[in-house]
C-alpha cells in the first residue's frame, strides 16, 4: 500500500517535470569514425539534477540549474526565467547505446556516443579475378 | 507551399524573423527604452535580482574558465567580458558536423548598476556554468527602520 503510493508520487513529479516550459540547450554534434561526440551547453545544472536516458533509440537529455541566491532576491530582469533544459534525439542503428559517456563540466555536458563494432566503416578489399 | 516551409533552416530563420518583429513591436510600446537596454539573445544570458543589502547579478556562462574571466565596475558599469573558444572537433576533415549552436568567440556583456551599488564591496562565484555577482548596497540607501517616539 505505502509501496504504491509512493509509486504513484513519482509518478506524478516525474509528468510535472515533463510538463515543465523547458529551454532547448544549443548543441554541437561532430561525427568521426568511431562514434558520436554531443556537447551540450547546461548552465547551473549539476551531476545531481542532471538526467541523461536512452530508452529505445530515444536519447533525453534533462536538467535544472539551480543558484544560490539570497531567498529576498526580487528579480527585476532576467533573460532565463526557470533555468530548466531538455532536449531528445533519435540515435541511429549503428550506435552503441549501452557504452554512452558523458561528462559534465561548468555546465557544459559532454556526451560521447560510440558505433557498435561490426558499424565502423571497413575497407573493403576489391578482388580482381 | 511556400519555399521557406519546405526547408528547415529557412523555417527557423522565419521564427527568428518573427521574433525579431515582436520584440520590436512590444519595444517601441513601452516607451523610451534605456540606451543600454539589453539585447536579447546576447552571450552569455544574465538575470539581474535585488536584495535589501545586495544587487544580484546571474550569468549563464557554461564552460568558461573562471581565471579568465574579465569582471570590473566603472561608472556604475558592470563589465563582464571574455571569450569562448569554439569548438574543433579532433579527427581533421574525417569529421562531420551535424550542429553548431554553441556560442563561440570573445563577448561583452555590461550592465548598468543602480546608483546604490558600491563598486568597493563585490563577490563572484563561479560554478556549474552560472557566474553570480554580488554588488553591495551603500549603507545609506539600506532600508532603515525608523522609531516614532
Amino acid at each position: 500500500m505505502n509501496d504504491n503510493t509512493q509509486v504513484a508520487a513519482r509518478d506524478s513529479t516525474q509528468q510535472q517535470m515533463e510538463n515543465t516550459a523547458a529551454i532547448l540547450p544549443p548543441v554541437d554534434i561532430f561525427e568521426d569514425e568511431s562514434g558520436f561526440t554531443l556537447t551540450a551547453d547546461l548552465p547551473g545544472v549539476g551531476k545531481d539534477t542532471l538526467r541523461v536516458k536512452v530508452d529505445g533509440d530515444n536519447l533525453l537529455i534533462e536538467g535544472e540549474g539551480s543558484v544560490a541566491v539570497p531567498e529576498a532576491m526580487e528579480l527585476v530582469y532576467a533573460e532565463i526565467r526557470a533555468p530548466y533544459y531538455r532536449r531528445s534525439f533519435t540515435l541511429s542503428r549503428e550506435l552503441d547505446a549501452s557504452k554512452i559517456e558523458a561528462n559534465l563540466k561548468d555546465g557544459v555536458l559532454k556526451l560521447r556516443i560510440p558505433k557498435a563494432e561490426e558499424a565502423k566503416p571497413r575497407r573493403i578489399e576489391v578482388n580482381i579475378g | 507551399m511556400s519555399r521557406s516551409l519546405m526547408f528547415p533552416g529557412d523555417l527557423l530563420a522565419e521564427f527568428e524573423r518573427l521574433q525579431e518583429q515582436l520584440d520590436q513591436a512590444f519595444r517601441s510600446s513601452h516607451g523610451p527604452a534605456s540606451i543600454r537596454a539589453m539585447a536579447r539573445g546576447s552571450f552569455p544570458p544574465i538575470n539581474v535580482g535585488t536584495t535589501p543589502e545586495t544587487i544580484e547579478v546571474v550569468a549563464f556562462a557554461p564552460g568558461i574558465d573562471p581565471q579568465a574571466l574579465q569582471l570590473s565596475i566603472d561608472k556604475g558599469l558592470l563589465i563582464l567580458a571574455g571569450e569562448r573558444k569554439k569548438e574543433v572537433p579532433a579527427g581533421g576533415d574525417r569529421v562531420s558536423v551535424y550542429a553548431r549552436e554553441r556560442f563561440g568567440g570573445p563577448f561583452r556583456r555590461v550592465v548598468s548598476l543602480p546608483e546604490d551599488a558600491d563598486p568597493g564591496r563585490v563577490t563572484a562565484k563561479y560554478r556549474d556554468g552560472f557566474l553570480r555577482v554580488s554588488i553591495a548596497k551603500r549603507e545609506s540607501s539600506k532600508p532603515r527602520h525608523i522609531e516614532v517616539h
